[in-house]
C-alpha cells in the first residue's frame, strides 16, 4: 500500500496529522473559557454594578487558561511550516 | 504589500522579512505621532477647552494611567508611561494587519523581545525591593525541595507571555491566508466580518491582556 510513497511525502503526511492531533489540546482551554465567562455572566448578573472588574478578571483568567492551547497550536504550526522532521530526515541523509 | 530585503555584510547576507520592516514601520508611525502630539500639547493653553484630538490623547493617558493605579497601586505611577508605549506599540502592530502588512507580533522575534523587557523588568524589580538574599530566599518558598519547580515557573513566564501573543496573531494570520486562498473572487464579500474578529477583537483583547499580565507581573515584585 505504500509502495509508491516517496518517504519526504510519507513524512510530511504524518506531519500534517501530528499538527492534528495537537489541536485537540484546544479542547481544554475551550471547556476552561467557557467555564470562565459563565462563572463572570452569573456575576454580573448579580452584580450588575461590577461589571468592569469582573469583565477585566474574566479576561485574564481566560487568557492565562488558553496557554496551553496556544502551546499546542505553536507545535501544530511548527510541524506544518517549519517541517522540523524533513529537516531532520534530509540531514541523516540515507 | 510585503517589502522584504536581503543584507549583505561582512561577505554573510541576512535575510530580513517584511515583519522586521513593519516593526520599523510601526516605530516611525508612533514617533511621527509623538511628535505631533508634543507639539500640540505646548501649544494649547491650560485655560481653554482642548481640541477633539488632545482631547482623546487625554482621555487615553487617564484611562492607562487609572488602569496603572487600580492593578499596581497609585504610588507606582511612574510605570504608567511604559506601559503606555506597550499599549500603543502593541495596538498599532496588532491593527497593521487591517492595512494589507503582515502584522510585526506574527514574528516571534517581536513578542519574545516584548516579553523578556517584561521578565527583565519584574526580575530587577525582584532584585532590588528584596536584596540579593531575599530575591533567592522567593525561590524556596513554601518549601525548599519545591526550588526547581519555582525556578521553571519564573522562566515560564516570559515563554508564555510571548507564546500567547505570538499564537493569537500568527493563528489569524493563517487562518484570513488560508481563508484568502480558498474562497478566490468571493473571498471580499465573506472576510470582512473575520478580519473584524481576528484582527481588530483579537488584537485589541491581545493588547489588553499583555499591557495587564506585564502589569501584574511587576507589581507582584513591588513592595
Amino acid at each position: 500500500m505504500l509502495q509508491g510513497i516517496t518517504s519526504e511525502a510519507f513524512i510530511l503526511g504524518c506531519s500534517a496529522i501530528g499538527a492534528g492531533l495537537a489541536m485537540i489540546a484546544g479542547i481544554g482551554p475551550g471547556i476552561g473559557q467557557g467555564n470562565a465567562a459563565a462563572r463572570a455572566a452569573e456575576a454580573v448578573g448579580r452584580q450588575p454594578e461590577a461589571q468592569a472588574d469582573i469583565t477585566r478578571t474574566m479576561l485574564l483568567g481566560q487568557a492565562v487558561a488558553e496557554t496551553t492551547g496556544i502551546y499546542g497550536l505553536v507545535i501544530a504550526i511548527i510541524l506544518l511550516f517549519v517541517r522540523p522532521l524533513l529537516t531532520a530526515y534530509l540531514n541523516l541523509g540515507l | 504589500m510585503k517589502i522584504e530585503f536581503t543584507l549583505n555584510i561582512f561577505g554573510k547576507s541576512i535575510f530580513i522579512p517584511d515583519t522586521i520592516v513593519n516593526v520599523y514601520l510601526v516605530v516611525i508611525i508612533l514617533l511621527v505621532l509623538a511628535a505631533i502630539v508634543n507639539k500640540k500639547v505646548k501649544q494649547a493653553s491650560a485655560d481653554e477647552k482642548p481640541s477633539n484630538f488632545l482631547n482623546v490623547i487625554e482621555l487615553a493617558v487617564e484611562a492607562v494611567q487609572n488602569l496603572v493605579k487600580q492593578t499596581m497601586g497609585a504610588k507606582h505611577l511612574r510605570f504608567a508611561p511604559f506601559i503606555f508605549s506597550l499599549m500603543a506599540f502593541l495596538l498599532f502592530a496588532n491593527l497593521f494587519g487591517l492595512l494589507g502588512f503582515t502584522p510585526p507580533t506574527s514574528d516571534y522575534s517581536v513578542t519574545l523581545t516584548l516579553a523578556l523587557i517584561t521578565f527583565t523588568l519584574t526580575q530587577f524589580y525582584g532584585l532590588k525591593n528584596n536584596g540579593i538574599l531575599g530575591y533567592l530566599k522567593g525561590f524556596t518558598e513554601p518549601m525548599a525541595f519545591l526550588t526547581p519547580l519555582n525556578v521553571i515557573g519564573e522562566l515560564a513566564n516570559p515563554i508564555s507571555l510571548s507564546f500567547r501573543l505570538f499564537g493569537n496573531i500568527l493563528s489569524g494570520v493563517i487562518i484570513m491566508g488560508l481563508l484568502y486562498q480558498a474562497l478566490g473572487l468571493i473571498a471580499p464579500i465573506i472576510t470582512p466580518p473575520l478580519h473584524a474578529y481576528f484582527d481588530l477583537f483579537s488584537g485589541v483583547l491581545q493588547t489588553f491582556i499583555f499591557s495587564m499580565l506585564t502589569m501584574i507581573f511587576i507589581g507582584g515584585n513591588l513592595d
